[in-house]
């Protein structure tokens, strides 16, 4: 039997062991400790087996040590017993890792656990026991809570049968995206939590209710079609006039009996999300760094093959059948590569065929760029005539370019892809990342016309600022002075003018962007998957060629330009977050019914895959887009929040300068004085600026060490190979292979450290 | 999205590929009979079996007359796997064989469930080393599996174990000589195993001398624990295909 993992616990228990039966031989109650021994001795065996007789004879043995008394003993063996009984501990905790059978941990453990509670037992007679036994009930405590919480916790994740179904028959690499689903789906109820605990409630709560003020009621010349279906989907009517929007907040420092600071509250919910993200990515992906592989190696590609093929989850026939044809089909590339000598024939023309694709596809980029900008400036010109004398394409049309071009461009740049002749994995990464590049292009240049919409919209505002100021003049029969002492007229918040909210118009281009876009797929999912697997299926009876086997047959799952569009999506309710506080909420719905209406259509429409590749080795490729997703859509949010000043008539920033003045205001008036002036010495450039210098030289310090320990690594394990090839050398094989294991556990307890200091500043 | 396919087929697999079809056609047509079976398997799994079992915290009083508490934490101490978890796996045990399976473990009876039983689990009949999994993780090397052997196998393959344990369970797995080393014979048995025999001689021996090339850092033409280890180790598919979920 293998156990190359014994523990060092085990020894300085026998060492304990021996000193502690020596100072009982001084004591002379060996005879007590036989007679109770005779009692555990018996009641032990009838619980463990013969084979582990060992154990059981130091069970016996430990027996012995009965009624330890700690005065007796000297304060280094009350010591040596203390870390006895910690590595005891330790090991209990660690029992699930070892690789013992089953029955070996299960008396091991009941071994361990007799052993610690006799000496903790004893341990607490001693001086200060109190206080010791204290903690030993409250670890003991905090342990069960803990498991208690584990449990829960594993009872609450949802939909785990529907993902084991579907890995049964697909493989892992298609589960994989239900399970980043379900990721994103935990991620966006927090986001939800946030926006509607602290945001939507206050507000629709203890704010003033609707038709109070102006900007929550629905402008007389709306009215009469503010409840009308259409006027609703498109985010118009009362659902403008309501909580989901920017516009509808009050600007009221502090609302409802315990003084809610409103606007205060919106501005960190809005910074918090954005931080709550960074921070749950950056986790993910430090976690997924250490227990992937170090690297892409390329030395152990048929070890690889041999050994890790074989996706262990396949529970079903047809993609065991599936899984097996394409194992060897992969096993023959691979002797074929290996067989074939170098011939790199005409790596001229290959050369210039990728130029030539690389240059046709910016050509593709360029020309959906263009036409999205063409087609916003077009909008524009028919919102300003009036929306009602337009049909219904030309009313939506940015979306449906949007997402029409999100369908067609792809499938161009697979075909532009033919001509380029890569490794499968390295053409499906240039495919990825060039989708990736339309997808932001097209999402920068809808950003572009909408600065262009929000600039348009500041200039209406002043116009009516203008306005209303000669409107209420006249109110108050031409003398034009703002401090009248005449009566109030009151005037129906309906009646007043309102100025052009642009920040309300954001969020609802954001809402309407997401909305086509899920409405989109889930379209052609149905079109696509379902109506060409009914139409293949049932009009194979009477057709010319086999619809299965030949075109079009059943479509395989695409795992990638899935993950993508979730991708692209969280990126954009990152975007409109802040403008429009429904939008988490809409998320969350959409996500819902995606993974429900997903998992039956893969079930029901898909086959798995023939050839699988995935993108690249780790999941930290999709992770690594997901932050450059978040970076670059938290980019708008933060320009607008900083640059434009806030609407003068409506939201929770409405009459200040900037939004972020905000901070600024509680910070004078909520906070005492001294707080306020250490704040202001705190933001001084003087300060900032060297606090900045600093992250900056410790990452660079972490980065270079880290980089040191990679190479010590890599040197360590040349010298291993020189090393072994000598056989008489293993003892220093045994020192270099622990020197290794010190230095990696080194190296990622401090890129750990490092990730956790980055994190904190 | 639109669901496209993957880059380009060469000659070959395009057999395969229309292989695949005709055999993914009989997926299609059974997928109302698969709605069935996921009804009635979705119930089974729900229920928990006959006897009333759904815990909560083990503070309020266990439901269950099936293990004693210390059993239960004893088992969630040496397994990865919740007390729910093992409840359920408990009860996936009982049904391979429900007249040899006693539903009171208290005094921890000695049962044993033949391989042939084993084998037949829905999770394993489809995988080409089921044999070997079921005679390494048994306590009489045959494959014949107690419960708490049964236990044991799937908190090695669940998503928690970590890497260095499953790579040592990994390397029992493809020792099929039981010698503590993977040699030539080994080596070809996997192969073959994974390939169904279709690749030539020719080429299995080339496969197989590569992957000793490759991997085998003391030089002895065989692989020990520690060269699986270190191959292993930089894999980055191995923790999620060596993974069975259940």
């Amino acid at each position: 039997q293998i156990t190359p993992f014994c523990s060092q616990g085990d020894e300085d228990f026998r060492e304990n062991r021996e000193k502690e039966n020596r100072g009982k031989r001084r004591n002379g109650e060996r005879d007590k400790k036989k007679r109770e021994n005779g009692r555990r001795k018996r009641s032990s065996k009838s619980v463990s087996e013969p084979e582990t007789s060992e154990e059981d004879d130091n069970e016996e043995d430990g027996n012995n040590d009965g009624e330890v008394r700690p005065e007796l003993l000297s304060p280094e063996e009350l010591e040596r017993l203390k870390e006895a009984v910690d590595e005891k501990k330790k090991l209990i905790q660690s029992l699930r890792g070892k690789p013992w059978p089953m029955k070996q941990k299960l008396v091991t453990l009941r071994e361990s656990q007799q052993f610690v509670e006799k000496y903790e037992g004893a341990l607490g007679k001693g001086k200060g026991r109190k206080l010791y036994a204290y903690k030993v009930m409250m670890t003991k405590k905090w342990m069960k809570f803990q498991r208690d919480f584990e449990n829960f916790k594993t009872a609450c994740i949802p939909w785990e049968m529907k993902i084991k179904e579907i890995e049964s028959h697909f493989g892992s690499s298609v589960a994989s995206y239900f399970i980043f689903l379900r990721w994103m789906y935990g991620i966006n109820m927090i986001l939800f939590g946030l926006t509607f605990g602290l945001v939507m409630v206050p507000e629709a709560l203890m704010g003033r209710p609707y038709g109070s003020i102006p900007r929550k009621t629905v402008p007389r010349a709306e009215e009469a079609s503010a409840m009308d279906f259409a006027v609703l989907w498109d985010s118009g009517g009362y659902a403008q006039y309501s909580v989901l929007f920017y516009g509808y907040y009050n600007n009221q420092r502090a609302i409802g009996w315990f003084k809610f600071r409103m606007p205060l509250s919106y501005f960190l919910v809005g910074v918090g999300t954005v931080a709550y993200s960074y921070m749950v990515v950056i986790r993910t992906m430090a976690r997924n760094a250490n227990e992937s592989g170090i690297g892409d190696d390329n030395s152990f590609n048929f070890s690889w093959k041999t050994f890790t093929s074989w996706d262990y989850l396949i529970g079903n026939p047809e993609t065991a059948d599936n899984k097996f044809a394409s194992i060897t089909t992969s096993f023959k590339e691979a002797i074929l590569e290996e067989q074939e000598s170098r011939k790199d024939d005409n790596i001229h023309l290959t050369r210039f065929l990728r130029v030539l694709a690389n240059f046709l596809v910016l050509c593709c980029l360029a020309g959906s760029g263009y036409l999205i900008y063409f087609v916003v400036r077009r909008s524009q010109k028919f919102a300003l005539e009036g929306l009602e004398n337009h049909t219904w394409w030309e009313r939506n049309e940015v979306n449906m370019v949007m997402s029409l071009l999100g369908m067609f461009c792809p499938m161009l740049f697979d075909v532009i892809s033919t001509l380029e002749n890569y490794h499968p994995r390295v053409a499906l990464q240039w495919q990825l990342g060039r989708i990736f590049a339309l997808f932001l292009g097209n999402l920068y240049t809808f950003i572009i016309a909408l600065m262009d919409a929000i600039n348009l919209k500041r200039k209406e505002e002043k116009v009516v600022k203008y306005n209303i100021t000669m409107w209420e003049a006249s109110f108050y029969n031409g003398t034009g002075s703002e401090n009248s002492t005449a009566p109030p007229i009151t005037i129906h918040p309906a009646d007043v003018p309102r100025g052009p909210c642009w920040e309300t118009m954001v969020g609802q281009e954001f809402v309407r962007l997401i909305i086509s876009d899920t409405m989109t797929t889930y379209i052609t999912l149905l079109i696509g998957d379902f109506l060409r697997a009914v139409l293949v299926r049932f009009l194979n009876h009477c057709w010319c060629w086999d619809l299965e086997a030949g075109f079009p047959s059943y479509s395989e799952f695409d795992v990638s330009g899935n993950v993508l569009g979730l991708i692209f999506n969280q990126g954009m309710i990152w975007m409109g977050a802040f403008y429009a506080p429904c939008l988490p909420a809409l998320n969350l719905l959409r996500l819902h019914v995606s993974m429900y209406l997903q998992c039956w259509a893969v079930m029901c429409c898909n086959v798995p895959q023939e050839r699988v590749f995935k993108a690249s080795g780790s999941n930290n490729f999709y992770m690594a887009m997901l932050l450059v997703i978040l970076f670059l859509s938290t980019l708008p949010a933060i320009y607008t929040i900083v640059t434009i000043p806030p609407s003068f008539d409506c939201g929770p920033f409405s009459g200040k300068n900037r939004m972020f003045d905000v901070i600024q205001e509680t910070l004078e008036s909520d906070f005492p004085a001294w707080f306020s002036k250490v704040f202001s010495y705190a933001s001084n450039p003087g300060l900032v600026l060297p606090f900045i210098l600093l992250m900056v030289l410790a990452i660079y310090y972490l980065q270079s060490t880290s980089k040191s320990y990679k190479e010590a690594n890599i040197e360590l394990k040349k010298k291993l190979q020189m090393v072994t090839h000598n056989s008489e050398n293993f003892v220093i094989f045994l020192l270099c292979s622990f020197d290794l294991i010190l230095i990696a556990q080194k190296r990622i307890l401090f890129t750990q450290d490092g990730i956790c200091l980055i994190l904190q500043y | 999205m639109v669901a496209s396919k993957g880059p380009g087929c060469g000659p070959t697999p395009d057999l395969l590929f229309g292989s695949g079809l005709l055999l993914s056609r009989y997926f299609i047509s059974d997928w109302a009979a698969l709605i069935k079976k996921k009804k009635a398997f979705a119930r089974r799994w729900n229920s928990d079996g006959p006897v009333v079992s759904e815990l909560e915290s083990s503070d309020m009083g266990n439901k269950q007359t099936i293990f004693t508490a210390q059993q239960l934490d004893a088992y969630q101490d040496c397994t990865y796997f919740t007390r729910k978890e093992i409840l359920r796996l408990f009860y996936r045990y009982r049904d391979l064989a429900p007249q040899l399976v006693p539903l009171d473990y208290t005094n921890q009876p000695d049962v044993k469930l033949p391989y042939e039983l084993i084998g037949s689990m829905p999770e394993l009949k489809d995988n080409p080393f089921r044999q070997r999994i079921a005679e390494v993780f048994s306590e009489d090397g045959e494959g014949n599996m107690t419960l708490d052997d049964f236990l044991d196998m799937f908190s090695v393959l669940s998503e928690m174990a970590p890497r260095d344990l499953k790579a040592y369970y990994a390397f029992k797995i493809y020792d099929f000589n039981n010698d503590d080393f993977i040699c030539k014979s080994d080596l070809e048995k996997t192969l073959n195993k994974l390939t169904r025999n279709e690749l030539t001689e020719d080429e299995v021996k080339m496969v197989c001398e590569k992957v000793i090339d490759e991997a085998d850092l003391d030089n002895d033409g065989r692989l020990s624990l520690e060269d699986f280890q270190n191959m292993i180790n930089r894999a980055p598919d191995f923790l999620s295909t060596f993974h069975i979920r259940i």
